[in-house]
């Protein structure tokens, strides 16, 4: 796995293989959690969940039996961040997983890899056969007397729900992969029925620097709210495109500079299920307190239709909505369906206001969060487009 | 209540794990939360769902049913809870903190008139040529949340083809709402698994085992499925049609036999509340409608004790006396759902099924023998139609073992639904009608037969009657007013050891030339057990396996359908616990207030025995007509 010559403050700074981990078996658990709390990380998944509460959660359950889950299904279109993670830094993420081992109690991690990342599934099982030979996985970890860990790797089969914790759960129990109800959730009742922490990729990473460095200093960088640095998965109308490590407050048009993006007309922050972002605002920060994302930015130029571009995002969640939920299953064939008649100028405005309301409804009672995503492309580009959807020549509307 | 504790839900709608506290007084028990800014107190981990109902608030539910685990996907009942979010699912909510729920805000009856419009948008058919027009819960739910329009339209064409192929079950899943009622009953109650939910997203549907018709995967035909399906997206096969044509045919000689569970539910399709009984006035009713005779299948339930307890008694006198192996515990085999389940689950068991035919088969067999040389009508003459609590009846009357008679024994089965449809199309309201008698030569019966209906029922009868074959004395001196109330109620699996004593009566004629006398049951207790519901079926049949206590017994009872057959597929829907308990106590009440309560005293059984089956019980007149065989089956199939 060759690295390439990438460079930022938090994640891509340097790091020597398990030296968060030699470090963190001669810590207290409730030190390393305290580093994290004081780091104010949040989940870099997308749902930003206060990654030591959570941990403080599953360490705190009664149970002998836990486990620690590292969500790699990215699933979400537009990101590509944890395969450049996986692929050129995993000792960032497996040393992340061992040390949530360490602090939660945990026998054994579980990657739940993207179908379409097979093809790095040698290398990984490679990679932690050294670390195994290194005493960074195994018995006795890194000296430290009882504990014992080790990470597996599982394969997803392609569906994009899986990338839901619940429903990656009952996928790698073996079930077909739909979301649970939640309460209760999984830091007491995840896989196997066991407190469980499922975190991303990314997030891992951001640990192994965490322990090494302390919270403070990765306070240092980013926001008040947003501590810390972010991986953004830059695609579309730009020169380059690619993954790039910037704090979180950096502003929409920063980004759009440093990847020499020309003539943008929209951004579409946090993949299909984000937001779409207009010229106008393009001064907004990224961040949790403003422009949340996963880490997907996908760029849009003066040359594209955004109606077309909607379609697209609708069809992905007609497909990719697993079907148990009425609000998700039936709700985005509603809204694709709105989409087809306003590219055929066969709509009423009653009507797709009627769409707006559903697209509502969909987001706070859908099961899972892909129902409760997906209306947003709908919503933000009919709100955030209506001049360019519903003027174009004047042809559109009834 | 039934028991819970044995059910496997599926996996991805795993109960809740959270233990609701047995004695709520103690500190911690409960939690005061507020409901619509009204403060109460409810047990710790009770769903929001249940604490609105113990509030006397409506929430609306599609997906939930009181008999199976969570789902939360229709999510029709969702509701506020203060500082969330989303709305949450009040079905799937256990309450664990302090919280603040709002049942009706602007944002909730939104969402419901949404979520139903949705269902609507997708579900095919017109309620008037659905034959759940009027009992339909997303009819229902239109009409209480004011969705008076197609709001995002309505589907014109059917998704697709009805699946008709099997005798018991039809599924029509273009009316499907994917509340997955069905598949839960299938894999949880049932532990069957045939139904399950195939693709995602828009084109999700509940389907089979490679998407096989019905017939051709491993359905018990229970019908359990149709009592919970919501829509008219299941229902049973209906032969109503040609029994009209029949009876309309003079040349037809048609003839019907009521089981005990149509008459203690029937009553629940006329608007009458669960719990009376109707026998009377549905033997006038069946008069009226056209069947030139009314038969109650009880005789032959009394039959089937001859039949099986003697077979119980030849199996132990091989194993105690003779010392020959043989199949025991014996298995009773009147439930038909319950004998196909064995034929895929346990083949290797089939030995120990009781060869004895269900009441329904037995009574199908004398009908076009027996009778009609009584009758002096020609068997081919005669159409034998069957009122059952069941769908899986429809299936064994189609066995091709069921010819027995050199005919098929029973045309059709009929359900208490169907049967209810044709009494209000022949335009009689049966809580109206005058009481009536069965007819000769099979009218009366007894309390014994009555009780089938009832899990435990069939293994009541059959103590009733070996009690007193045996020891010689009364049912009564042992349990008060021959009631056994071991064997009774809804618990999932009841064991009872019966010491059978010291001192024993004379064998009784009927069986003389099979035991000489009961002394090798000197010592021996009785070991008997109950099951219903396969789900607790396989509880035992694993037990049995594994060289369990279970295997030790002499005779279990074992029903398809949960609560017995008061509870089977063809009953009226809805079912709940509660609704099988009244079904169960009308049942009960009506054997309680016969004079005759035994099988063995059953004057008709008698004379059948002296007239017509004349080498006694298990002999070859009744091996012919009222044994049968069965079929390994196994749970693969080509």
């Amino acid at each position: 796995m060759e690295k390439k010559n990438r460079s930022g403050a938090v994640i891509f700074s340097p790091y020597v293989k398990g030296e968060a981990v030699k470090k963190v078996v001669s810590m207290k658990r409730e030190d390393v959690l305290f580093d994290l709390r004081e780091s104010k990380l949040k989940g870099r998944g997308g749902a930003g969940f206060p990654t030591a509460t959570k941990w403080t959660l599953v360490a705190a359950a009664a149970s002998t039996e836990k486990y620690i889950v590292c969500n790699a299904d990215e699933g979400e279109p537009g990101t590509f961040k944890d395969r450049v993670l996986l692929l050129e830094y995993p000792e960032l993420v497996f040393d992340g997983m061992v040390i949530a081992g360490y602090v939660i109690g945990a026998k054994l991690g579980i990657v739940y890899l993207r179908g379409e990342y097979e093809y790095m599934l040698k290398s990984l099982e490679d990679y932690l056969e050294t670390m195994r030979k290194e005493n960074l996985l195994g018995k006795d970890i890194a000296g430290k007397t009882g504990f014992d860990f080790d990470i597996i790797i599982r394969l997803g089969s392609g569906a994009y729900v899986c990338g839901e914790e619940t429903a990656l759960i009952e996928s790698l129990e073996g079930n077909r992969g739909e979301a649970r109800n939640r309460p209760p959730y999984p830091v007491n009742t995840g896989f196997m029925g066991k407190p469980t922490t499922v975190n991303n990729v990314e997030t891992f990473a951001a640990v192994s620097h965490i322990v090494i460095k302390g919270g403070a200093w990765y306070c240092n960088h980013g926001t008040d709210k947003s501590t810390g640095s972010k991986l953004f998965s830059v695609s579309g109308d730009c020169e380059k495109p690619g993954v790039y490590e910037l704090p979180w407050g950096t502003k929409i048009s920063e980004l759009l500079e440093l990847v020499g993006a020309k003539n943008t007309k929209a951004v579409q922050v946090g993949g299909a299920s984000g937001f779409c972002i207009p010229k106008t605002q393009f001064d907004r920060a990224l961040g949790y307190e403003d422009a949340a994302t996963g880490g997907s930015i996908m760029i849009f130029n003066e040359s594209r239709n955004m109606l077309h571009v909607l379609k697209n995002f609708m069809e992905f969640f007609v497909e990719e909505s697993c079907g148990q939920c009425t609000p998700c299953r039936i709700g985005n064939t509603k809204l694709l369906e709105g989409v087809e008649m306003i590219e055929k100028s066969e709509f009423t405005f009653g009507y797709i206001n009627k769409l707006k309301e559903l697209g509502k409804t969909m987001q706070v009672a859908s099961k899972c969060g892909l129902g409760q995503s997906s209306p947003n492309s709908f919503i933000s580009i009919l709100e955030n487009f209506k001049e360019e959807i519903f003027n174009s020549g004047g042809s559109h509307g009834k | 209540m039934e028991n819970k504790e044995n059910r496997r839900a599926p996996v991805s709608q795993k109960p809740l794990v959270i233990e609701k506290p047995k004695d709520p007084s103690y500190i911690g028990g409960t939690i005061s939360i507020e409901i619509n800014e009204k403060k109460v107190t409810v047990p710790l981990g009770t769903t929001i769902l249940e604490a609105c109902k113990m509030n006397g608030i409506s929430v609306p539910t599609l997906c939930h049913h009181e008999d199976l685990c969570v789902a939360g996907v229709c999510r029709v009942c969702v509701v506020e809870v203060e500082g969330m979010r989303t709305l949450q699912a009040s079905c799937a909510y256990p309450i664990t903190a302090p919280i603040k729920i709002k049942t009706s805000t602007p944002t909730v009856r939104k969402a419901r008139r949404n979520i139903i419009d949705l269902m609507l948008s997708e579900h095919y058919g017109e309620c008037y040529s659905c034959f759940r027009n009027g009992k339909c819960e997303l009819q229902n739910l239109a009409k209480e949340y004011g969705v008076d329009n197609y709001n995002f339209g309505h589907v014109e064409a059917p998704r697709y083809e009805v699946d008709e192929s099997s005798y018991s079950v039809i599924r029509d899943m273009s009316k499907c709402v994917l509340c997955k009622r069905c598949v839960r009953t299938c894999i949880d109650l049932q532990e069957v698994g045939v139904l399950e939910a195939v693709e995602r997203g828009h084109n999700t549907r509940i389907s089979t085992f490679l998407d096989k018709p019905l017939l051709d995967v491993i359905c018990i035909n229970c019908g359990q499925c149709i009592n919970r399906c919501p829509t008219g997206a299941l229902r049973a096969n209906d032969p109503s049609d040609e029994i009209w044509a029949a009876i309309d045919d003079p040349k037809k000689h048609v003839v019907i036999q009521t089981a005990p569970s149509p008459r203690a539910a029937i009553c629940e399709e006329f608007g009458m509340e669960a719990g009376h009984s109707l026998t009377k006035e549905l033997n006038t009713a069946l008069h009226r409608i056209g069947f030139d005779k009314v038969f109650d299948t009880n005789t032959t339930a009394d039959l089937t004790i001859f039949e099986e307890g003697t077979e119980l008694v030849l199996r132990l006198y091989k194993a105690l006396v003779q010392k020959e192996p043989v199949a025991l515990p014996q298995f009773t085999s009147c439930s038909p759902g319950w004998v196909k389940f064995l034929e895929h689950y346990y083949p290797e068991y089939i030995d120990n099924l009781s060869t004895a035919k269900s009441p329904q088969q037995m009574f199908g067999a004398l009908i076009k023998t027996f009778y009609a040389e009584k009758a002096g009508i020609k068997p081919e003459d005669i159409v034998s139609v069957a009122v059952m609590p069941c769908s899986a009846k429809k299936f064994e009357c189609n066995r091709p073992e069921m010819n027995d008679s050199g005919y098929k024994d029973v045309d059709y089965g009929l359900t208490t639904r169907e049967l209810a449809r044709m009494i209000k199309e022949a335009g009689i309201n049966l809580p109206e009608m005058p009481k009536g008698d069965f007819d000769s030569p099979f009218g009366e019966a007894s309390g014994a037969g009555l009780i089938f209906g009832a899990t435990g029922g069939v293994m009541e009868a059959a103590i009733r009657s070996i009690y007193e074959f045996v020891t010689g004395n009364k049912t009564e001196d042992a349990f008060a007013n021959a009631n056994i109330l071991p064997l009774r109620g809804f618990d999932g699996i009841k064991y009872v050891e019966l010491p059978l004593g010291e001192k024993f009566g004379p064998v009784p004629d009927v069986i003389k030339h099979l035991v000489p006398n009961w002394d090798w049951l000197k010592g021996v207790t009785l070991k008997v057990a109950i099951a219903h519901g396969t789900a607790n079926a396989k509880k035992i049949m694993d037990d049995i396996k594994a060289g369990g206590k279970f295997s030790e017994c002499h005779f279990i009872e074992f029903m398809a359908c949960p609560g017995g057959c008061l509870g089977g597929g063809g009953q009226p829907i809805p079912t709940t616990p509660e609704i099988r308990m009244k079904r169960a106590q009308a049942i009960y009440a009506e054997d309680e207030s016969l004079e005759m309560r035994k099988s063995h005293d059953n004057p008709n059984v008698v004379r059948l025995y002296e007239e017509f089956l004349t080498d006694g019980p298990c002999g070859h007149i009744s091996h012919k007509l009222l044994h049968t065989h069965y079929i390994k089956r196994g749970r693969y199939i080509a």
